[in-house]
């Protein structure tokens, strides 16, 4: 069963045409990754997801409804590219204040801040906390909702290896409650934490499948170079 | 209960922000000691404009606070993860509502407490009524506030909202000019302008005068209210470009 099914998808933003015609599909309880270059459509494909971009055209099904729908705006997470939480606020009173806005309960909150590895800076201001650190309390607000859908614009991005991987972890731990992850990122080199990708460029998929069948169709051994070779088809 | 939580977060914020809360507090208190002073010879238009500033400070204040917050939430794209949840519009306006109105009720009780205490100003009307249009004249800047807060694209643009938008009322309310002294083209603009009900009813208040205008006065602010916080909410968008 299908967590968002995408057709023909047109955004035009500033009378520029992002994404003139797109269609894709995500299965529920995997980790997908929408992975291409800046400026490829990514961050806006993941905003008509969620429900926040005006779109000129086609559909959007998520989780069975129409995008933007009232009754999916407690069942889906959105982590916004840039850190979207109150800089004069500390972590804890941040994700206090989403928990409320989305109906969680109280406890939601500790283990959100434990699952982005935030515990030992729960009282400090964020304006105060290095980049990483404030992306992450970003991430920590989409998952205090305990959504079924995750819509993650790079959650990793700018984060030391560690990190990153406990991250991922994290986000494999979550599809295998029955959680949809939908990770962008404009880092190759993450695709094969990915369970299955969709790769974008000037706003048109070049591929959807696991990152084992993208390589078997290119014959690339590189995921790079599998992206290349598909620019280059 | 997401009102309340909206609310409690602002109120959080400027919690953070003892200076903001001194200046709020402060700067209204200056300007009241100083309207005094300068009248030291001449008491009685202490007496007359005393009372009718202290119901207005909290709507310049407000107005200003308010605009910036706004702008911030829409800017730093905390606006578009509320717009993605399941909160409603007017939980958001209401509870920015409720929230400076508290703000408001901290500057009116303080400034109030200085100018009837300290300075000697005396109201033949209930000064209770003075606070209460006090605050009332608070949820007017606060709902202009948010309604404006859609225009401005930088700070600098929020802040200019207010000599534009709030200068020309508080010349045009009466308090410098008493209305019936205006050319007619004038008292036309003041008798569609806000906080013109909002002076007369703060005045007549002060010199208990009350009549029929009264019901009238805070009819319109009540509007106005209403007005701005439907125009505020249809400027918030769930979809943006």
């Amino acid at each position: 069963m299908s967590a968002f099914s995408v057709r023909h998808l047109r955004v035009v933003r500033g009378g520029a045409v992002v994404l003139p015609d797109l269609a894709c599909e995500v299965a529920r309880g995997r980790v997908t990754g929408l992975l291409g270059p800046s400026g490829s459509g990514k961050s806006t494909l993941l905003r008509a997801v969620v429900g926040v971009q005006r779109v000129a055209g086609g559909t959007i099904e998520v989780l069975g409804r129409p995008a933007g729908s009232p009754a999916l705006r407690a069942r889906v997470g959105y982590m916004t590219q840039a850190p979207s939480v109150y800089g004069d606020l500390t972590v804890r009173e941040n994700l206090r204040f989403f928990a409320r806005v989305l109906g969680a309960p109280a406890a939601a909150v500790a283990r959100a801040i434990g699952d982005v590895a935030l515990t030992e800076f729960a009282d400090r201001v964020v304006n105060r906390l290095s980049g990483g650190q404030r992306a992450r309390v970003s991430l920590a607000a989409a998952l205090v909702g305990e959504p079924e859908l995750l819509v993650l614009d790079e959650p990793t991005v700018g984060l030391d290896p560690v990190l990153r991987r406990d991250l991922w972890s994290l986000f494999h731990g979550l599809a295998d409650q029955g959680r949809t992850l939908l990770v962008s990122s404009h880092v190759m080199d993450e695709a094969d934490r990915c369970d299955d990708l969709l790769l974008l460029r000037e706003g048109r998929l070049l591929a959807q499948d696991t990152p084992a069948a993208i390589r078997a169709r290119t014959g690339a051994q590189q995921l790079d170079d599998a992206f290349l070779r598909l620019v280059e088809s | 209960m997401r009102t309340l939580a909206v609310s409690a977060r602002v109120l959080s914020q400027l919690r953070r922000d003892p200076r903001t809360i001194a200046l709020i507090v402060g700067v209204p208190m200056l300007l009241e000691t100083l309207l005094k002073e300068i009248f030291a010879d001449r008491p009685l238009v202490f007496q007359h404009t005393g009372a009718p500033l202290l119901g207005l400070f909290p709507f310049v204040t407000m107005f200003l606070v308010t605009s910036i917050t706004m702008l911030r939430e829409r800017t730093t794209g905390t606006l578009e993860r509320l717009m993605a949840s399941p909160l409603r519009k007017l939980d958001l306006l209401a509870g920015y509502g409720i929230a400076f109105a508290a703000v408001a009720m901290l500057q009116a009780g303080a400034v109030s407490a200085l100018a009837f205490g300290a300075l000697g100003l005396d109201v033949s009307g209930p000064r209770e009524l003075v606070a209460a249009l006090a605050v009332a004249n608070a949820v007017l800047g606060t709902a202009l506030g948010l309604f404006v807060s859609a225009f401005a694209e930088t700070e600098f643009q929020a802040v200019q909202f207010m000599p534009a938008i709030v200068f020309p009322q508080i010349l045009l309310c009466g308090l410098l000019v008493a209305r019936g002294q205006m050319a007619s083209w004038l008292r036309w603009i003041s008798d569609a302008l806000p906080l013109t009900y909002a002076y007369d009813a703060l005045a007549h208040t002060a010199a208990d005068t009350l009549d029929g205008r009264f019901g009238l006065d805070v009819g319109v602010i009540c509007g106005c209210i209403v007005l701005a916080l439907s125009l505020g909410a249809a400027t918030l968008r769930r979809r943006t470009g």
